[in-house]
């Protein structure tokens, strides 16, 4: 388990993209690409306070939401990344970012 | 008492780094490990540890984080994610400075800074990360289910990699450059057995092409230097590690490729600098040869310090 508050359901995932301006959840599982981007959020938390950090179990049934969202429709490697402003997907990677990576699309994408 | 001053500065946090560490600071000698990036190193990235005697199974990620309160138990400080923008490790004190411009100094240094996977130096590798390249069979072997994907290399990881790919995909063709394999005997015997393996010997790939995701390569046999598209679903890269010693070029001895040369006690040609771990010059790259390097240099810079 991560240290990141876990979206457990479809519903839940729908709550808090609506409910908050800026959200990045990570899509993975507990493998080598997926650690180090849960340990950079864990890690970016106390740097950006406007934006919520969460993560979602891949293989949950639930996490059809991002399986299945268009922007992941090409992606092929864990983990699948989104960055939501307004309840909008504003950006989406796959496979794995460094911390430097993932600041830069929070900084272009989120922190306005 | 100056803050900022230890008697060892362990420069790496992997599993060379976290061991000399624990030694150290078991031994009450005060240490600071500085690490750029998360500690674990190389070892976070493995899935599954069966191998490492005394532990069944483990995770990269669960041992090294048990290191690191190891370590920490015993009183070594461990900063995490720091940039080293300079070191001077000459002289009787050796200084660390960060990219804060924070400054550490130390009567001796062990640089673990470990190694990083070797990537193909192809310019559109990067944009085909996730969509369509892998580095990583167990997280993404499952997305080529009933496809066609390449495996590059010719190591242990490549060959294992590859007979563990073929629970997925349709075929798999293994790209080497050489017209041998490195890998040990009984992992080139399992990759030849296996009726969805193929290779390709003394060839590379020299280009990935695609629209949103990657559709073909280009395969350049390094023989003839004739090139040839295939059209590929997936390619796989394990092509070996290098070491992380860019920052330590005219400070430390390095070899051609750029692994820093040891005597048995770790000692680099610099009184009073040790080297563990994957930055070292050695054959053997694993988590318990990490550990004994680390050991080993830890003892090593106590005695250092001790004849100073």
């Amino acid at each position: 388990m991560t240290n990141l508050e876990h979206v457990l359901t479809a519903a839940q995932h729908k709550e808090v993209i609506e409910n908050n301006e800026n959200v990045m959840i990570c899509c993975g599982r507990m493998g080598p690409m997926c650690i180090p981007v849960y340990i950079a959020m864990d890690e970016l938390k106390a740097e950006y306070p406007n934006i919520k950090f969460l993560d979602m179990e891949f293989d949950s049934p639930d996490a059809h939401v991002i399986r299945n969202a268009p922007e992941c429709s090409r992606f092929m490697g864990l983990p699948f990344t989104m960055y939501y402003k307004n309840g909008k997907v504003a950006k989406a990677t796959t496979s794995i970012q460094n911390k430097e990576q993932i600041k830069a699309i929070l900084d272009q994408y989120l922190a306005s | 008492m100056n803050t900022n001053h230890f008697d060892v500065i362990v420069l790496g946090g992997g599993a060379a780094g976290l061991t000399a560490g624990i030694y150290l600071s078991r031994a009450k000698v005060s240490t600071l490990i500085l690490n750029e990036g998360m500690v674990g190193g190389q070892m976070v990235l493995t899935y599954e540890i069966a191998n490492y005697p005394g532990i069944e199974q483990t995770s990269g990620y669960m041992l090294s984080l048990t290191m690191k309160k190891q370590a920490e138990t015993f009183g070594c400080v461990v900063k995490q994610n720091v940039i080293i923008k300079d070191v001077n490790l000459e002289g009787s004190v050796k200084k660390v400075v960060l990219s804060n411009n924070e400054e550490y100094t130390a009567k001796a240094v062990i640089i673990a800074s470990g190694g990083s996977s070797r990537n193909l130096g192809i310019e559109s590798e990067d944009t085909f990360k996730g969509r369509g390249i892998s580095y990583c069979a167990t997280c993404d072997g499952d997305f080529y289910t009933g496809r066609d994907i390449i495996v590059v290399g010719g190591g242990n990881s490549a060959l294992e990699e590859a007979v563990s790919l073929t629970k997925y995909a349709k075929t798999v063709t293994i790209v080497h450059q050489f017209d041998h394999f490195q890998a040990f005997e009984h992992a080139v015997e399992a990759a030849k057995q296996n009726p969805k393996i193929n290779f390709v010997m003394e060839s590379t790939i020299s280009g990935f092409y695609g629209q949103d995701q990657l559709d073909f390569v280009k395969i350049k046999n390094l023989k003839t230097n004739e090139t040839t598209d295939r059209t590929i679903d997936g390619v796989f890269i394990f092509i070996g590690y290098m070491a992380n010693s860019t920052k330590f070029q005219n400070k430390v001895h390095l070899n051609q490729r750029g692994e820093i040369p040891t005597d048995e006690k770790m000692a680099t040609n610099i009184p009073g600098v040790f080297a563990a771990g994957d930055v070292r010059e050695k054959q053997i790259r694993q988590i318990v040869t990490a550990t004994s390097d680390g050991a080993i240099a830890a003892i090593s810079a106590i005695e250092y310090i001790q004849n100073q």
